[in-house]
C-alpha cells in the first residue's frame, strides 16, 4: 500500500489566504487542486510536501468559464469535465471539447483541473498543448498583485513553470479572434491513457481566405515542445491546402524530439507529430470556414 | 464528512487516503482497493454525487462533503435498481470491480436516465473488469435504466 509521507493539511478560504499560507510555509508547501497528479506522486514519494494547501473551496473565485466578446477566461479550478461539457466553450473554442474527450477517463476528469494540469507541466499533458495553440495567457497571483504571462513563457522545462514559491495560477485568458477556429487530435494506446502523441491547431483566416495566423501545439513528443514557432511562420499568409498541411507536418516532425518508451518508438511518435498536425490543421481550417466538422 | 448519510467524525492522520479512511477508520470494506495507481477504478466512491477514485484523494479533502459508498446504495426499501440489474444480468463474476462499477452507474443514471450503450461504455471506461468482458455490466446498467424509467412512469401514474 502506498501512503504519502506525513504532512499537515490546511484548507484555503480565499486566494489571498492560500498565498499567505504559501508565503509563510515556503517551498515545503504545495497546493492541491484535483490531486490527480500530485497525490500519485506523493504516494510514490516523488513529492514529499510537508504542507498541503487545499484550494478546492475556492470554486467561486477559481471555478469559472466566462466568455465575453473579446476573450474567454477560465479559472484554474475548472475541471476537465466542466471544460468538456460547456457548450458555450465548445462553440467558440472547439479544441477544448476535442481534447477533453480524450484526456484521462471520466472519473479522473471529475477531479483534474486546468490549473493543476498546466502547473504539473508534464510533457505529456494535453491542456498545455491546447493553451499554447490558442496563444493563451496565464494569470499568476502573489501577495503584491497579479502578473500576466504568455503561455510560451509559462513552461520552463519538464515539470517546471513560471509560478514561483508564494504564487499561484488563478486564470487562463484566451483572446477571441474573428474567423478563427481550432481542433485537437490525439493517439492513445487505450481509452483513458496518456498520449502517445497529440497535436492541437488554432487558425485565424483573413477575409480573402488566407491564413492570417496559425499555431500548433504538440504534446508528448519532446520536453515542453508545446508551441512551434516555425510552423506559425510557415502558415502565415498562405492559402490553406493539403500541400501546405503536409509541409507544415514535416516541420512538426523535424522539431519533434520524442523518446522511445513503452508508448512507442521515437520514429512512430515523430510520424504521429506530422500526421496529427496535418489532421488538426485540416479540421481547424474547415471549422474556421464554417464547416461543421 | 457524511458517509451514506451518516455523520462520520474520526481522527485520522492528514496523509490518510480516502480509500483507507473509508475501509479502515470507518470500517466500510465494500469500497475496494486495487491498483493503487488511479487506473482501475474499483475504489470509486461518489463525492457529492460524482464518481471519484478514492485512492487518489486525501480523506481530509472530502471533509464536509457527502460520500456515498456501495453500502449506501441499498435503502430500507430494498436494493438499488443498479444492484438488481447486476444480479439480473450477471454483471459480476468475482465482484472485485463491482462496487466502483455500480457507483459510476448510479451517478450516470442520475444524470442521464436513458444512456446509449456508447455512453455507458464511456462512463465506465476508467474502470477495469478482469472477468466479465464488460458486456454484462453494460446490460446490467441498461436493465437498471429501464427499471428506473418504469418506476418513474408508475410514480407519475400514481400521482396523476
Ligand atoms: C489515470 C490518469 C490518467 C490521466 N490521463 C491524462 C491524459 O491523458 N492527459 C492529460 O493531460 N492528463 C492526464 N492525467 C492528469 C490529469 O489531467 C490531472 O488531473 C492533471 O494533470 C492535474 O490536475 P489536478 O487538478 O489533479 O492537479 P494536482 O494534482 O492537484 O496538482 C498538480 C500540480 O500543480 C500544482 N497546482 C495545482 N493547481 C495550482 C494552481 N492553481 N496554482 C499553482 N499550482 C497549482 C500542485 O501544487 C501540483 O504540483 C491523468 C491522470 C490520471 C490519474
Ligand atoms: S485502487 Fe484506486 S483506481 Fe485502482
Ligand atoms: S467481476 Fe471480477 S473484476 Fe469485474
Amino acid at each position: 500500500m502506498q501512503v504519502p509521507a506525513p504532512l499537515e493539511y490546511e484548507r484555503a478560504t480565499s486566494v489571498d489566504h492560500a498565498i499567505a499560507l504559501m508565503e509563510r510555509l515556503g517551498d515545503e508547501a504545495r497546493i492541491v487542486a484535483g490531486g490527480h497528479s500530485l497525490i500519485p506522486m506523493m504516494k510514490l514519494r516523488l513529492a514529499n510536501p510537508e504542507y498541503i494547501i487545499d484550494i478546492n473551496d475556492l470554486r467561486e473565485e477559481l471555478g469559472h468559464i466566462t466568455i465575453t466578446d473579446s476573450e474567454v477566461r477560465i479559472g484554474a479550478l475548472a475541471t476537465h469535465q466542466e471544460l468538456l461539457e460547456s457548450k458555450e466553450l465548445a462553440a467558440v473554442l472547439p479544441i477544448f471539447a476535442d481534447a477533453e474527450k480524450v484526456i484521462a477517463d471520466p472519473v479522473v476528469r471529475n477531479r483534474g483541473t486546468l490549473g493543476g494540469s498546466l502547473c504539473q507541466a508534464d510533457p505529456s499533458e494535453d491542456l498545455s498543448a491546447v493553451c499554447d495553440a490558442l496563444g493563451a495567457q496565464c494569470v499568476i497571483r502573489n501577495s503584491s498583485g497579479e502578473r500576466v504571462i504568455e503561455m510560451h513563457d509559462f513552461h520552463q522545462g519538464p515539470y517546471e513553470t513560471a509560478v514561483a514559491d508564494g504564487e499561484m495560477l488563478t486564470e487562463v485568458r484566451i483572446p477571441r479572434r474573428p474567423n478563427s477556429s481550432s481542433a485537437y487530435h490525439k493517439v492513445e494506446r487505450r481509452a483513458g491513457d496518456w498520449a502517445v502523441a497529440s497535436a492541437g491547431a488554432a487558425i485565424q483566416l483573413a477575409d480573402d481566405g488566407t491564413i492570417l495566423d496559425g499555431r500548433v501545439g504538440l504534446c508528448a513528443v519532446g520536453p515542453n515542445l508545446t508551441n512551434v514557432q516555425p510552423i506559425s511562420d510557415a502558415l502565415r499568409g498562405q492559402v490553406p491546402s493539403e500541400e501546405l498541411y503536409a509541409r507544415v507536418g514535416e516541420i512538426a516532425a523535424a522539431n519533434a524530439n520524442p523518446a522511445t518508451d513503452t508508448r512507442g518508438t521515437a520514429a512512430y511518435k515523430t510520424h504521429l507529430a506530422k500526421e496529427l498536425t496535418i489532421r488538426s490543421l485540416r479540421k481547424a481550417v474547415a471549422r474556421a470556414q464554417g464547416q461543421n466538422v | 464528512m457524511k458517509i451514506n448519510g451518516n455523520d462520520v467524525t474520526l481522527d485520522a492522520e492528514p496523509r490518510t487516503l480516502l480509500v483507507n479512511f473509508i475501509r479502515e477508520n470507518a470500517g466500510l470494506t465494500g469500497t475496494h482497493w486495487g491498483c493503487d495507481t488511479s487506473n482501475c477504478g474499483t475504489c470509486v466512491v461518489l463525492i457529492d454525487g460524482k464518481p471519484v477514485k478514492s485512492c487518489t484523494q486525501l480523506a481530509a479533502m472530502a471533509g464536509g462533503h457527502e460520500v456515498t459508498t456501495v453500502e449506501g446504495l441499498a435503502t430500507a426499501d430494498g436494493l438499488d435498481s443498479v444492484q438488481e440489474g447486476f444480479i439480473q444480468c450477471h454483471g459480476l463474476q468475482c465482484g472485485f470491480c463491482t462496487p466502483g462499477m455500480m457507483l459510476t452507474a448510479r451517478a450516470l443514471l442520475n444524470k442521464n436516465p436513458d444512456p446509449t450503450e456508447e455512453v455507458i461504455r464511456e462512463a465506465i471506461s476508467g474502470q477495469i473488469c478482469r472477468c466479465t468482458g464488460y458486456a454484462t455490466i453494460v446490460r446490467s446498467i441498461q436493465w437498471a435504466a429501464s427499471k428506473d424509467r418504469e418506476t418513474a412512469v408508475s410514480l407519475e401514474g400514481a400521482n396523476a
